[in-house]
């Protein structure tokens, strides 16, 4: 189906990476955020304030991010599409709920739009030091998706995105931004509401007495229900059976907690996001993802200018991790160069991935700026060495 | 074994059982806990209230009180610890026709979730919040919570409490709860009496239940079982409605006041929202949908 026009501000627009992602979420059909303020993130729910009562839907400023989380989590069952937006400590806070949302497996947003850490770190700065959180952060075995814009218009485009894999896979999706490009301001363009798809939620067609919470379709992703329809369901946070039922039997954990993961498997590989260059006669593949990608391409180009055959491979779903791509990468080149605004994340994901084929070269950086990108272009010059 | 003196009919039902979830029984509480008394008396606030039960959500966190949720036989919703509150908001905001409940113990409204408390009492959201208070961490195995009264034995202060306890009643007006009350395990009638009332009042209510606790918190302070706890109640429970609710602060074994404190009318969240929103945007705001996405 497509987009609900009054959510929809088609046209020609300059705007940063947080306000684009603003217009994604209202485009998406998202009707209620709830949200807490910190940098470098809060322009994204200013904006939603500003244009959600004249959509129709509500914004509210929680006292904190574990509330926030959990609001936007109540929205939902409530039947609206919503997200909740923040940054490194907020998102730290918020761990608890993502955790929440992939048991209950409440379809919702989280966007985190990445500054310097560990604690307060860098409000203001850029990092990618957030990714492995995002995979990881919460207790006990789940999945989750990862998407990482690198401009204004993505961050527009890719929020859509998110929301239709949020419904799709019934999944907690992070839009992992960060501070450069929230606050970078680009040419975005939306289009017609026509033209913008979007994944209706998939509302049970069962009766009260047929309907089981979280009986899985085919496609392992149970069918959804609101409060208020008359289902008397029951959501837990524990583990449960198919009915939605505690069951703390070894059986029911491993079943749940293997859906759970198993769900996101076509997902993984065959659906993978990515941009990729200059891969049929690369001996060296840049593999990277939000700001810092843009710096690689100046890299990329560099090295080419110089005469060095090197690809590009952008991660734009960093979670399920694209590796069967890089698998196959690695099987073609002498190395992969993995540039990234931490000190050794997503470049673990690319290692495994390579499984020894080709070398895998990190360029770290502890965040507050960019990569200068001759340190980029030094890297792929020793790998071809 | 006295015999029973009253022939039930072979198809009689217990009044309270449409509200319940008869599958999931037998329930987790232990014999003499008060939690299933203010259940019984919740069923019957439904029955009288009369309301929609398919527009009736309960919203519980952690903790034996957390259960609850999961016993009822509404559209429920267990939570994360502290956070009943805050998913209840969020609830109630996307599907407002919902008469939204949270019912939950006194560690988790009050110490995690202490701070969710008090922001929905200042916004008078529009929630029914129904805390058993059974001065402990009774799920997981009897600490001192932040109700707890001075010089109680509990597992984290096995040489009694002197931390002051938070005056539950008093913070819920405090913070700006429209309808305030307190009742005992052992004021079954009034307890039913105002879940109902609160079933008809707009805005943060909030009911405070004192509850015992004989496997954890009487055993360990030599309180006795869960009857002599009923007795305890009835002994040292004096109704003062209206009471000022600074005079109604708990110790280990003296009076308990009970009764409604608090029934004020302050305008609700939706009132406020849309005031302001109409008054700056006038033609121009839509007012929120319920269900926004439900037909997309």
């Amino acid at each position: 189906m497509h987009a609900d026009p009054r959510g929809v501000l088609t046209g020609v627009h300059f705007l940063d990476g947080d306000h684009a992602c603003c217009e994604g979420t209202l485009a998406a059909g998202a009707r209620f955020a709830a949200g807490y303020p910190i940098t470098p993130s809060t322009e994204v729910v200013e904006r939603f304030a500003w244009r959600i009562p004249t959509v129709g839907g509500v914004f509210i400023q929680m006292e904190d991010e574990l509330a926030a989380s959990i609001t936007m989590q109540g929205a939902v069952w409530g039947g609206a599409k919503a997200f909740t937006v923040t940054s490194g400590p907020g998102f730290s806070l918020m761990m608890e709920h993502i955790g929440y949302a992939a048991v209950t497996e409440t379809p919702c947003v989280f966007v985190n739009v990445q500054r310097g850490g560990p604690s307060t770190g860098l409000p203001t700065l850029p990092a990618q030091a957030d990714m492995m959180q995002a995979k990881w952060g919460s207790h006990g075995d789940y999945g989750i998706i990862a998407l990482c814009p690198n401009s204004p218009q993505e961050c527009f485009d890719l929020t859509i995105t998110g929301f239709n894999l949020a419904e799709e896979f019934r999944v907690p999706v992070m839009l992992m931004l960060d501070e450069c490009v929230g606050h970078m301001t680009e040419k975005v363009v939306i289009p017609e509401p026509d033209q913008i798809e979007i994944t209706p939620r998939r509302y049970t067609k069962k009766t009260p007495e047929e309907f089981r919470l979280f009986e899985p379709r085919e496609d392992k992703v149970p069918d959804m229900v609101k409060a208020g329809d008359g289902y008397h369901f029951h959501v837990t946070g524990l583990t449960h059976d198919e009915r939605g039922y505690p069951s703390m039997t070894v059986d029911t954990q491993d079943k749940m907690v293997n859906r759970l993961q198993d769900k996101l498997k076509p997902f993984t590989n065959g659906r993978a996001i990515f941009e990729a260059a200059d891969l049929e006669d690369a001996e060296v593949v840049v593999v990277s993802y939000g700001i810092t990608s843009r710096v690689a391409q100046r890299a990329i180009e560099m090295a080419r200018a110089k005469g060095i055959k090197v690809g590009k491979f952008r991660l734009i779903t960093a979670w399920p991790f694209p590796e069967q791509h890089i698998r196959d990468i690695a099987a073609k080149v002498k190395a992969l160069v993995v540039p990234e605004l931490n000190l050794g994340q997503m470049v673990r994901e690319v290692e495994r991935s390579a499984g020894g084929a080709a070398k895998v070269i990190g360029v770290p950086h502890a965040g507050g700026t960019v990569h200068n990108p001759e340190v980029i272009l030094k890297a792929i010059e020793e790998a071809v060495r | 074994m006295s015999e029973c003196l009253v022939d039930i009919p072979a198809d009689a039902i217990n009044p309270v059982e449409p509200y319940l979830r008869s599958e999931r029984i037998p329930h987790i509480w232990c014999p003499g806990c008060g939690i299933g008394t203010t259940v019984n008396c919740f069923a019957r606030a439904l029955d009288e209230s009369k309301l929609d039960l398919n527009k009736v959500a309960i919203v519980s966190g952690i903790g034996c009180t957390g259960r609850v949720a999961g016993y009822a036989a509404l559209d429920s919703f267990h939570t994360t610890h502290g956070r009943a509150i805050p998913f209840a908001t969020g609830l109630k905001l996307a599907n407002p026709e919902l008469q939204v409940v949270v019912y939950s113990g006194d560690g988790d409204l009050f110490a995690i979730g202490g701070n969710h408390f008090i922001h929905a009492a200042r916004r008078n959201m529009d929630l029914k919040v129904i805390c058993v208070n059974n001065l402990t961490y009774a799920m997981t195995g009897g600490q001192t919570g932040p109700a707890t009264p001075d010089h109680v034995i509990s597992t984290t202060s096995p040489y009694g409490v002197f931390e002051p306890a938070f005056n539950l009643v008093q913070l819920a007006e405090a913070a700006g709860a429209a309808y305030v009350a307190r009742w005992t395990t052992f004021h079954v009638k009034q307890l039913a009496r105002s879940m109902e009332e609160v079933m008809k009042k707009r805005g943060f209510c909030f009911i405070e239940i004192i509850s015992p606790c004989p496997t954890l918190y009487q055993r360990r302070n030599k309180m006795g079982d869960g009857l002599d706890t009923m007795k305890f109640y009835k002994q040292v429970s004096k109704i003062r409605n209206g009471a000022p609710t600074s005079e109604c602060g708990l110790t280990k074994s003296g009076e308990i006041v009970v009764g409604k404190f608090v029934d004020r009318d302050r305008p609700g969240y939706f009132e406020m929202l849309n005031a302001q929103m109409t008054e700056t945007l006038g033609d121009r705001y839509v007012i929120p949908e319920a269900s926004s996405c439900g037909d997309c």
